[in-house]
This record gives structure tokens, sequence and C-alpha cells, in this order.
């Protein structure tokens, strides 16, 4: 196989990420390898399923023209997927910490974030773990180096991409949606407390991206589940 | 140097505790046990609390050698919890603060948790499991809160735990959750059950009521400790995933984890082998701190006392929705 030694780039929330030249192209190798504080059977069951759900969405997303790594191949004999790996990127949860609120381009951002929402949402697609370290924001134009420029939001020249589908599903319910938009509200508001506004901006533009309407029923879920949130009793 | 005595009654045990400068010299307690396949309500636990106050707290005074005059704040748990039994400490409470002429402080019970595992355990700025039977959150410090990253969407998994306790008409003694660990130990054959994580939140009631709803088919062909090792080792790996996201996600590499459920050694050690996957460290303690006592409300109160906290004796009421981010922690930076 045309590979070369891989090197660990990072160790996730259940995988390890490594970079390596795959076919003669930059590649991400996502190893959700085997976690051994799990009894083997629940363990391989759950690797299966996010690997497969990883690989579904991803194709998904392609055909609803919402940016994501490409794929490239799925090994489940080594629990690997191997994808696009994108050098020069920021999270959106190092951005808002870094560039956060001095940057003019918050609101931008935020609203790519919604729109991406919305669309991925239209599709019947459900992330599942919605967070601000899940999503990248990427130039345009890849280069070499490592780096990222707010300088070119002004020029709109960055993309946002989705990672991350392991626990996503597609043919989702609207109760899914409505819990997609909440496990997203609650990460925001406990990674980033000191920007309260996010939320409700991505949310803004997650309503009105798309004309056609349609986006009530979520709505009124995403509240209702809210709702069961802030009402539960809690005992000690 | 600060004494602080606590009351605490807001689920079914009873406790008073005294620290004296970071040093606990008293942990008294009582717990209410409910016949098998029975839980315990609000009017009974109360009456179990009245019936049992004045006796924990002789004896915490006797235990400690503390005399009220030397007493600098009189704590008590605030919330959240059940009405009736709160109500119970709260009283006692406040008759000791206006009969000592001591000042009073109402403490978030989670926020309790939180403080007496750091005690114990040295803990520098962990993330936060906090598992009992009323709660289940992933929490980490930020800026003077500790937020909320994870949590249950529906119960918590001592409650889930306890109910499924119940289903198998299994002793309240000393514990269901104790009961259902032993049980567990004998267990060999495992069987699939529902596996629900959205992101860094968890659903226990969908594997609850599928328990509950083949229990009869399920005895058939497996063992009640089959069924308990079955349940521990799903709902386990469930937190123990949002645990590690979480991590992750904050760039934490030290894990403490707190409550009823965090004294479960299966658990703790799950949680070992995920922190050493990842060069993290794990902090947990035992029953004695773990579960639901007198101490952590008067350490946590010391805490907030010592750093200018006060609270007005009008505002010394409950509440039975109190959460743990809603309190601003003085005491750290
Ligand atoms: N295609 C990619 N290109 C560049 N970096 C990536 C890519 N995919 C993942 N990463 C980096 O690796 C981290 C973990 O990847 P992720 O897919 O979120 O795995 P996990 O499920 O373990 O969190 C991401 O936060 C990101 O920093
Ligand atoms: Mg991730």
């Amino acid at each position: 196989m045309d590979e070369s030694e891989p090197q660990l780039l990072k160790q996730g929330a259940e995988a390890r990420v490594y970079i390596c030249k795959y076919l003669g192209k930059q590649t991400i190798i996502k190893e959700r390898f085997q976690k051994k504080y799990r009894h083997p059977d629940l363990d391989i069951e759950i690797v299966k399923e996010r690997i497969r759900n990883e690989a579904r969405s991803i194709l998904r997303c392609k055909y609803a023209n919402i940016r994501t790594p490409a794929l490239y191949l799925v090994d489940f004999e080594r629990r690997k997927i191997y994808m696009e790996y994108l050098a020069t990127n920021i999270t959106v949860k190092d951005f808002v910490i870094k560039h956060g609120s001095a940057n003019e381009h918050f609101d931008t951002i935020a609203k790519m974030i919604g729109q991406t929402l919305r669309k991925l949402h239209d599709y019947n697609i459900v992330h599942g773990d919605l967070t601000s370290s899940n999503m990248l924001i990427i130039p345009k134009v890849q280069n070499d180096g490592d780096w990222f420029d707010p300088a070119w939001l002004a020029k709109g020249q960055v993309e946002l991409v989705m990672i991350d589908f392991g626990l996503s599903y597609i043919d989702a319910s609207v109760e899914d949606k409505g819990v997609d938009l909440y496990v997203l509200e609650r990460a925001l508001l406990s990674t980033h407390s000191n920007y309260e506004n996010l939320f409700e901006t991505i949310l803004e533009a997650y309503k009105t991206a798309n004309p056609k309407g349609g986006v009530e029923e979520t709505i009124s879920k995403f509240e209702e589940v809210r709702a069961r949130g802030r009402k539960r009793t809690m005992i000690g | 140097m600060v004494i602080a005595i606590g009351f605490e009654g807001s689920a079914n045990k009873l406790g008073v505790g005294i620290v004296r400068d970071g040093q606990i010299v008293a942990n008294c307690r009582r717990t209410y046990i409910t016949p098998p396949g029975q839980g315990f309500l609000p009017r009974e636990t109360a009456e179990h609390h009245q019936q049992n106050i004045h006796a924990v707290l002789r004896e915490a005074l006797d235990q400690s050698g503390i005399t009220p005059d030397m007493i600098d704040v009189v704590c008590y748990t605030k919330g959240p919890g059940m009405g009736a039994p709160l109500m119970v400490c709260a009283i006692v409470a406040r008759t000791c603060a206006k009969l000592w002429k001591k000042p009073i402080l109402g403490v978030n019970h989670c926020i309790g948790h939180i403080e007496m595992g750091r005690l114990i355990t040295n803990a520098y700025n962990p993330t936060v499991l906090y598992v009992s039977g009323g709660n289940t959150q992933i929490i980490a410090y930020d800026r003077n809160k500790y937020r909320i990253f994870g949590e249950t969407i529906d119960i918590a998994v001592g409650n889930c735990l306890d109910r499924f306790a119940r289903v198998l008409k299994m002793s309240n003694e000393p514990s269901p959750g104790y009961n259902i660990e032993q049980a567990a130990k004998r267990g060999t054959k495992y069987f699939p059950l529902p596996y629900c994580v959205k992101g860094m939140d968890v659903s226990f009631s969908g594997i609850l009521s599928f328990m509950e709803d083949r229990i009869d088919d399920l005895l058939q062909k497996f063992t009640p400790d089959d069924l308990c090792y079955s349940l521990q080792e799903t709902v386990f790996a469930m937190l123990v995933e949002i645990t590690e996201r979480a991590m992750a996600h904050c760039g934490s590499d030290e894990v403490l984890i707190v409550g009823g459920v965090g004294c479960n050694v299966r658990l703790q050690e799950m949680m070992g082998v995920m922190c050493k996957e990842r060069d993290a460290r794990v902090f947990a303690t035992d029953e004695r701190f773990c579960i639901d006592n007198g101490v952590m409300i008067a350490w946590a109160g010391a805490l907030a006392h010592s750093s200018g906290t006060k609270m007005d004796f009008s505002e010394s009421t409950i509440t039975q929705r109190y959460r743990t981010d809603d309190v601003v922690i003085t005491w750290r930076d």
C-alpha cells in the first residue's frame, strides 16, 4: 500500500488521529482503538456503528453540499477511517477563545454555523456531538503552513467544515433535531460562557437559512427539550 | 481558623459534620432504609430525619469535642433535593444559629460534593463526574462557576440502578447501589442493552424501560447477577465515554468522581483504565465522603464563609431546584 509511516496528531474524544501520506495525498487516519474499559462485545458494536455513521454522514454531506473532510477509505477490520487532511485549520473553539471578543467576524462565523446546521437538518442528518471542537474553519485554498489568518474572513475566503460524525445518524426525527440543537446550546454555554449571544446568533441564522421554512416544529421540539432540562428536579 | 458545622438531609441520608480548618473532626450519618421493592418518599424521609437529627447532632459534637461557642458558621443544604427532608435540616440549622448566635449559610449540595472531593483527593482542577441518585453531570470549573458540560437528559444513573434493584426486589440495605455492585461481581454473562450517548449528554430511561418490559423473559435466560453485571457495564461505559469526551473538549488531564454512585469500585476502575489510555489521572473517594454527608456541607460552607460570603437570616430558605452553575464560586480564581 502506498502509505507512509503515520504520525500521531491528536488523541481526540474517542479516537487517535494520525497524519500520513496515502496515495500521494496528505491523509488523516482516525483510529477508534479498542477501549479496554468497556466490555469487548460492547466495544466492537460501538466502534462498528460509529465508523458506519461517520462514513455514511460524510457521503450524505457531500450530496447536500456541506463541507466535510473527503472520505478516502474505510477499514472496519483495523477500525480506521482515512480522510482528507485539512492542514490549515482552526477549531471554532480555539477561534472563539483566541480571537473572540476582539474579532468583528465573530458574527460571520456564528451565521455560517447556523446555516450549515440548518442544511444538515434539512437533509435529515443529525450530528449527535455538536460542540465547538467539532467544527473547523479553513481557508478556501489550503496553503502549506498550518497557521490560520483571521484576515481571510474579511475576504470571504474561509469555509466551515463539520467533522466527527461518529454519533451522527440519518433519517432523524424532529425530536432528534431538537436534541441536537440543545446539545449544542449546552456545549456553547459551558465552553464559551463569556459569549452568551453566540448560540442566539447561530439559532437565528438556523431559523432563517432556508426561505422555504418548515423549521417551526424543530424549534418547538428544541424548546420543549430545553424546558424539560430546566424543570428537572435534582436530588443529590 | 474556621470551624464549620454542616447539616445535610436532601435525600434519604441525614448527616451532620464538623470541619476545623480543612480537618474533618466529625462525620456522623443515619440512612433511611425502605423495604425491598420500595423507594423513599418525601414525608417518611422527613419523619426519619426529624426523629434522628438531635441524636446525630449530639454525636457530632461529642465526637469532635467542639462546643457550640467555638463554631464560626452554621451551614445547611439549601438544595437541590426533596422539599420536606431539606426543610428539617434547615429548621434545625436555623435554630442552632439563633441559639448559638452564629451566622448561617445555605450550601448547594452539588458544590458540597465537588469541594469535598477536592479536599480529600487534592485534585487540582479536575473534570468532575457527579453521579448520584438524583444527579448525573459532567462539570468543569471556569471563570468562577462550576459549568455543566454534560448531563442526563432524563433520569439520573443512580435512579436507574435503584429502580432496577427494585424490579429485582433486591434489598435496600445498606443501599440498592451497593447490592447491585456486589451482584454484578458474580455476573458472568453479558447481555447487550441499549446504549444512549448524545455528545456529552446521556439518557438512561430507555435502558430501564427496556429491562422492565422484558424482565420475565430475561430472567429465563440470565441470572439476576448477570443482569446487574450487564447493566453496570453498559451505564458505566456511557459515563466513562462522556467524561472522556469532556476531557478532550476541555483539554483536561484529571478526573474526579463524586456522588453516591462514585464509590462504586467498578466505575472507578473503568475510569482509571480510560485515564491511563490518555495519560490522565483519576481521583475518587470511598463511601464515607462520596455518599451524602454533613462534612461536605460544612466544608463548602467554610470555603464560602472564609471568602466573605454572607447570608441574611431571611434568605435561609430551601429550594428543590438549584443548579450547580447557579452558584458563584468566590473561593477559586
Ligand atoms: N480532516 C482533518 N483535518 C485536520 N484536522 C483534523 C481532521 N479531522 C480531525 N482533526 C483534528 O483532530 C481532532 C479530533 O478529531 P475528531 O474527528 O473530532 O475525533 P474525536 O471523535 O476523537 O474527537 C479534531 O478536533 C481536529 O483538531
Ligand atoms: Mg471531536
